[in-house]
């Protein structure tokens, strides 16, 4: 084990070269719905239980189906209303379960990235052959059942190894070369996009996906009250747009529908996302769009800058 | 290190569910369902009646809610026991002050114990549902087939004794199974359960040995998952539940029938702080045209009708 895995440099906030959206925009807002699959009897990992009690496990595995039966459709009319399309994380065995969801989701223009096979196939324990065998098998199956170059990456349930970011970038490039693999989610160490230090040298950022947004970490591990939720998510926002009048921020709103999706919690969602999207500075946008224009208009002169700044000063 | 050769195999990834116990359907495609006049919600409520043993196992699993210090461990047997003295009173007046029905999912120990109790259930004419024989006889993964089963035929059998009732409703103690759960129940002439959290309607659930209905009681919508799990407040408690009433009243108007079920514990919100948002929520959704209070058989004789 390292004690750092050297993925991106120390590069302060302030200082740097300033970003500026497509029309002028301050932020640029995505959302990002995990469409997941766990399964009912998965094979057991020796470093993270699937379910915590003996499978069956009814009510885990009940409680996340609820978003695939329920709660994708409530969404997908919500974002709608306000002009948002979804950047899916998604569990690519739901291509194979669920095509249903997965044809919503195409004539809604949404985009789609890999999380994986199942949310319940832990990166841990592979080996690098393993790892890069099961995340080719994701591009190919977005491939397959949607047609797009799968751009983006969140390792399932966020179990990493020491070559996840390197291996997702390569076999991105073996498929589809710089169509595909170009940007990760698993980082969360900063408010903008960051080059991302790979093995292949290959250009490749880090897009701010914030885990403090997360409606399952702030429902289920910070236990938060569904308005307060809102107004955090507002009060997100405010900071990010107002230092976006300096230089382009990122902000993400990453759900998942067994928890948004529950009608106790879209009243406050809603409101958040009609007072978001109610400001003139937003770029309301994908994944692979920040990406891509991050790619092309600031990556090169950021990583000049971040190379300047690595020298000591005197 | 290399992970398990069945780690990259995936042996269920096809259409459908990684299993065969119910068919894979949205909600959303769905023909809608009509309730009774016209109305768009149907209000289930749900009150458990529960004995937590001092004497409490774990097995295999700590009971949710049950005791957690080191034998004699009164304080928590007591709070619960509050609510079959105290608490499930407060409850029957709020009840009968807006005229609102109710099931009760009862322990068959509590129906043995507290004779006076259960004789009060009958006589309101409350639909009782056997909540398993008590809240540490637990159903899970790696019991035995006999053992089980022995658990299902007694609480059932006694239950159904005791009250007169045919008992058609179920929910699992910590509403946790085995795989042989859902089919030793409907061995034993259960209708409906109400463990499986992953609908907001009525579906089927196969067995070997018939088809059950899985009725879909919130675990997110409870008062103890929000108040006791979650440390959210009395007053965000009520707000979900207006909200959550308010966001299905909406969708009922143009997808059909919606269900708002409120599963409820008297010894947690029969307390004296407490029993008010009771109240107060009764009030504002029986002031709601649209809403049916109805009990689990009602729903399901509708749903079973147009299906």
């Amino acid at each position: 084990m390292k004690q750092d895995l050297d993925l991106y440099h120390y590069w302060p906030y302030e200082n740097r070269p300033k970003i500026r959206w497509p029309g002028g925009a301050k932020i640029a807002f995505w959302v990002a719905p995990n469409i997941e699959y766990y399964e009912l009897d998965p094979p057991s990992n020796a470093l993270r239980k699937p379910w915590p009690r003996p499978t069956p496990a009814v009510p885990g595995y009940s409680t996340r189906d609820y978003g695939n039966r329920v709660g994708h459709v409530r969404q997908m009319q919500l974002l709608s209303k306000y002009g948002i399309r979804g950047s899916v994380s998604l569990s690519t065995a739901l291509c194979e379960h669920h095509p249903e969801i997965i044809r919503h989701c195409r004539e809604l223009d949404w985009e789609f990235f890999s999380h994986g096979i199942y949310n319940t196939r832990y990166t841990y324990g592979m080996t690098e052959d393993q790892e890069r065998e099961m995340i080719r098998d994701s591009i190919e199956t977005i491939f397959k059942h949607t047609n797009q170059k799968c751009a983006g990456y969140l390792a399932p349930a966020l179990s990493h190894s020491e070559f996840t970011l390197d291996l997702f970038a390569e076999v991105g490039s073996d498929l589809f070369g710089n169509d595909a693999g170009i940007y990760t989610c698993d980082l969360f160490h900063d408010d903008q996009p960051t080059p991302i230090n790979l093995r292949s040298n290959k250009r490749f950022v880090s897009i701010p996906y914030s885990l403090e947004m997360n409606d399952t970490i702030a429902y289920v591990s910070n236990k938060i009250e569904p308005r307060r939720y809102g107004q955090i998510l507002k009060d997100n926002f405010d900071q990010l747009y107002k230092e976006g009048s300096n230089s382009g921020t990122v902000m993400c709103i990453p759900t998942h529908n067994y928890q948004i999706s529950c009608p106790h919690r879209m009243k406050s969602y809603e409101e958040a996302l009609e007072y978001i999207t109610g400001h003139s500075d937003v770029w309301v946008t994908t994944g692979r769009e920040i990406a891509e224009y991050y790619l092309e208009h600031y990556y090169d002169n950021a990583i000049l800058d971040i190379a300047e700044k690595m020298v000591p000063q005197s | 290190m290399s992970a398990d050769k069945n780690f990259l195999k995936y042996p269920h990834r096809s259409y459908g569910m990684d299993h065969s116990l119910y068919k894979w359907s949205m909600l959303d495609d769905r023909p809608g369902i009509q309730w009774p006049n016209g109305k768009k919600l149907a209000l289930w409520i749900n009150i458990n009646l529960q004995f937590f043993p001092l004497n409490q196992q774990d097995k295999p699993f700590p009971v949710p809610a049950g005791m957690t210090m080191p034998y004699p461990d009164l304080r928590h047997y007591t709070l619960r026991d509050y609510g079959n003295r105290v608490g499930i009173y407060r409850f029957f007046n709020a009840l009968d002050k807006y005229g609102i029905t109710s099931s009760i999912a009862m322990n068959t120990l509590v129906a043995q114990r507290y004779p006076y109790l259960l004789r009060k259930v009958i006589e309101r004419g409350h639909e009782i549902i056997c909540h398993g024989y008590h809240m540490d006889a637990l159903h899970y993964g790696g019991q035995s087939l006999e053992e089980e089963t022995d658990l299902v035929n007694m609480a059932l059998d006694e239950l159904r004794k005791l009250s007169g009732q045919p008992i058609k409703g179920w929910i699992s103690p910590a509403k946790n199974e085995s795989h042989s759960t859902p089919q030793l129940l409907a061995e034993n002439g259960i209708e409906y359960f109400c463990d499986w959290v992953n609908d907001d309607m009525p579906y089927e659930f196969f067995t070997n040995a018939g088809t059950l209905i899985a009725m879909p009681l919130s675990t997110e919508l409870e008062d103890k998952f929000i108040l006791m799990d979650n440390l959210h407040s009395e007053l965000s408690y009520k707000e979900q539940i207006i909200d959550a009433c308010n966001y299905l009243l909406d969708e009922a108007s143009n997808k059909g029938g919606r269900i708002l079920a409120l599963n409820l514990h008297p010894w947690l919100l029969g307390q004296p702080h407490r029993i008010q948002i009771l109240d107060q929520l009764l009030e504002y959704l029986s002031s709601q045209t649209d809403i049916w209070s109805a009990s689990p058989s009602d729903i399901i004789s509708v749903f079973n009708s147009q299906s």
